[in-house]
């Protein structure tokens, strides 16, 4: 588990982070989303101790990542995976030797050293390019190779700073695809961090949201999307308000293919109330486990009371915005 | 005055060129030891480095800069007392080597420092998220990634230490700078001076064949 309470960084006079608190339970596969300068990599990098930070705590499995230096944080890293936007492969060493630098580097027997690295490769798909040097890859194939590495030393948790946002969306998708395989088969637990809303919505379960340095919320993905839409305004680059008329009521109404059995409000609605009604605004999206999303239903004002009932009556998930 | 073709190639050319090639090899395998030291020791202790440390690495760029400040026919001169303490002669092959080790050292140190600084530091910060420590971030990242370019300026280095080692031959060092001065220069034979100056060509043409060849092959 990662535990981060009232987490405070800055870089020279400027803050970046200021008072964070998030808690990542195991096998998780959390999103830290944001614009550019938000400060989400730089929190990745303070949870693996790669950057310090001034103030706060930051515990993985219990223990305090502050109180460890030299050896001992070396030690720490290596149980923490990492792959980068650019991959940082090792340009001059083909795809083996880069799979197998982190065993190298805490000294595996040679064999356990090769055995691993096969076995990684074989899990990303590209045991058949052992030999390739990385500029003979593609940047899936490259990233591929960076998952391979960074699960070399059988680590408990995965960070992924922009993992992705170098890739087109095939190559994004079958990316997001393996991380849910390895999330799935190792149980490890994965940080996303993004500004790809489709990479959240399609891999976490839970997501925080950061802006400026400070968390403006956290929560489960669909839930944040569905019904706090305007904590995501700022990473979208677009406005959620749709045009309103003069004496009308407007009504969002969430769906989920998850939903409760029997779950058809908007037909039974127009078969209970029997009142005209406009389907203004809309849409469905995938989640990690769900397809889900809203409807924004246009009525007469006259004919609040009765839908209000209806919608009360059937339990429904509704808000009038 | 002219002579036959013989003995020029044979009792002269040949011997200075065989003192060249010595005072040349000996000197670039001492130079890039010393300076691949210092390189490292210096992108280590720079303020991005592994292990900043602002009095080492002002110590040591000073005293390369010192050492870079001063024109190489001065500095073999100035440094004459030193190499007679080390050396015991301030004249001949071995003398040359030293003064053209301190001289040109620092030039290599620099350079290399220049290459191990073009490395990503992505790939540094990759290394460090895996768990490697300062050691092996400096042998598989810095250096390691580092060869290619390490390779064009190292080309660039033997060459100029092939151009230090004939200015050594003013202060007694023998080799082709001798013969160009001695032969050439003092006793007025144009035969003899351009054949050094030919000799010379060809040996910077081959040393840079074999430096591009060799970035061919590890870039």
């Amino acid at each position: 588990m990662i535990e981060i309470k009232d987490l405070y960084k800055q870089f020279g006079n400027t803050p970046v982070l200021q008072g964070i608190n998030i808690e990542i339970k195991d096998g998780d596969i959390y999103g830290l989303v944001g614009v550019s300068g938000a400060g989400k990599s730089t929190l990745l990098r303070c949870i693996n101790g790669l950057l310090p930070f001034e103030k706060g705590s930051l515990k993985v499995d219990g223990v305090n990542i502050q109180t460890l230096n030299g050896k001992k944080l070396r030690e720490f890293r290596s149980t923490i995976g990492m792959i980068f936007q650019q991959f940082s492969l090792l340009e001059r060493m083909n795809v083996l030797d880069n799979v197998c630098l982190p065993m190298r580097c805490l000294k595996y027997d040679k064999k356990k050293m090769l055995e691993k690295a096969m076995e990684n490769l074989e899990l990303v798909g590209l045991a058949d390019r052992t030999k390739a040097l990385p500029r003979e890859l593609s940047g899936g194939q490259k990233q591929r190779v960076a998952i391979a590495r960074a699960m070399a030393l059988e680590p408990r948790i995965l960070l992924c700073d922009e993992a992705t946002s170098a890739l087109d969306p095939n190559i994004t998708q079958s990316i997001l695809e393996l991380l849910k395989k390895i999330n799935r088969e190792s149980n490890i637990t994965i940080v996303v961090v993004t500004h790809q809303m489709e990479v959240v919505k399609n891999v976490c379960s839970k997501m925080s949201i950061l802006s400026q340095g400070k968390l403006t919320i956290s929560g489960e993905v669909k839930d944040i999307f569905l019904n706090h839409p305007e904590s995501l305004a700022e990473l979208l680059g677009q406005s959620v308000e749709f045009p309103k008329k003069e004496g009308k009521v407007y009504v969002e109404i969430l769906k989920s293919a998850q939903g409760k059995d029997g779950e058809n409000v908007i037909s039974e609605m127009a078969l209970a109330v029997k009142v005209p009604f406009d389907i203004v605004w809309g849409g469905m999206d995938k989640y990690r486990d769900d397809i889900a999303g809203n409807l924004v239903v246009e009525f007469e004002e006259s004919d609040w009371e009765a839908v209000k009932k209806f919608l009360e009556t059937k339990n429904a998930d509704w808000r009038l915005v | 005055m002219s002579m036959s073709m013989d003995r020029l190639f044979n009792s002269i050319i040949f011997p200075g060129l065989k003192e060249t090639i010595v005072m040349h090899l000996v000197s670039c395998a001492a130079c890039f030891v010393i300076g691949l030291v210092f390189a490292i020791l210096l992108v280590t202790t720079d303020s991005r480095g592994l292990r900043p440390n602002k009095i080492v690495y002002g110590i040591v760029s000073t005293i390369i800069n010192v050492l870079r400040s001063v024109p190489f026919l001065i500095l073999i001169i100035a440094i004459i007392p030193l190499t007679r303490a080390v050396c015991g002669t301030v004249i001949g092959t071995n003398a040359a080597i030293f003064g053209i080790t301190i001289a040109a050292s620092p030039m290599v140190a620099r350079l290399l420092e220049s290459s191990f600084k073009e490395v990503n530091p992505a790939l540094i910060e990759a290394a460090r998220s895996f768990g490697a420590n300062d050691f092996q971030i400096t042998y598989y990242i810095i250096i390691k990634e580092a060869v290619p370019s390490a390779v064009t300026n190292m080309t660039m280095a033997v060459v100029n230490v092939l151009g230090y080692t004939a200015m050594a031959g003013v202060v007694g060092a023998g080799g082709l700078g001798a013969v160009a001065l001695t032969y050439g220069y003092q006793n007025f034979d144009d035969l003899v001076m351009y054949s050094t100056v030919v000799v010379l060509i060809i040996m910077v043409q081959i040393i840079q064949w074999v430096g591009n060849k060799i970035y061919e092959k590890v870039k």
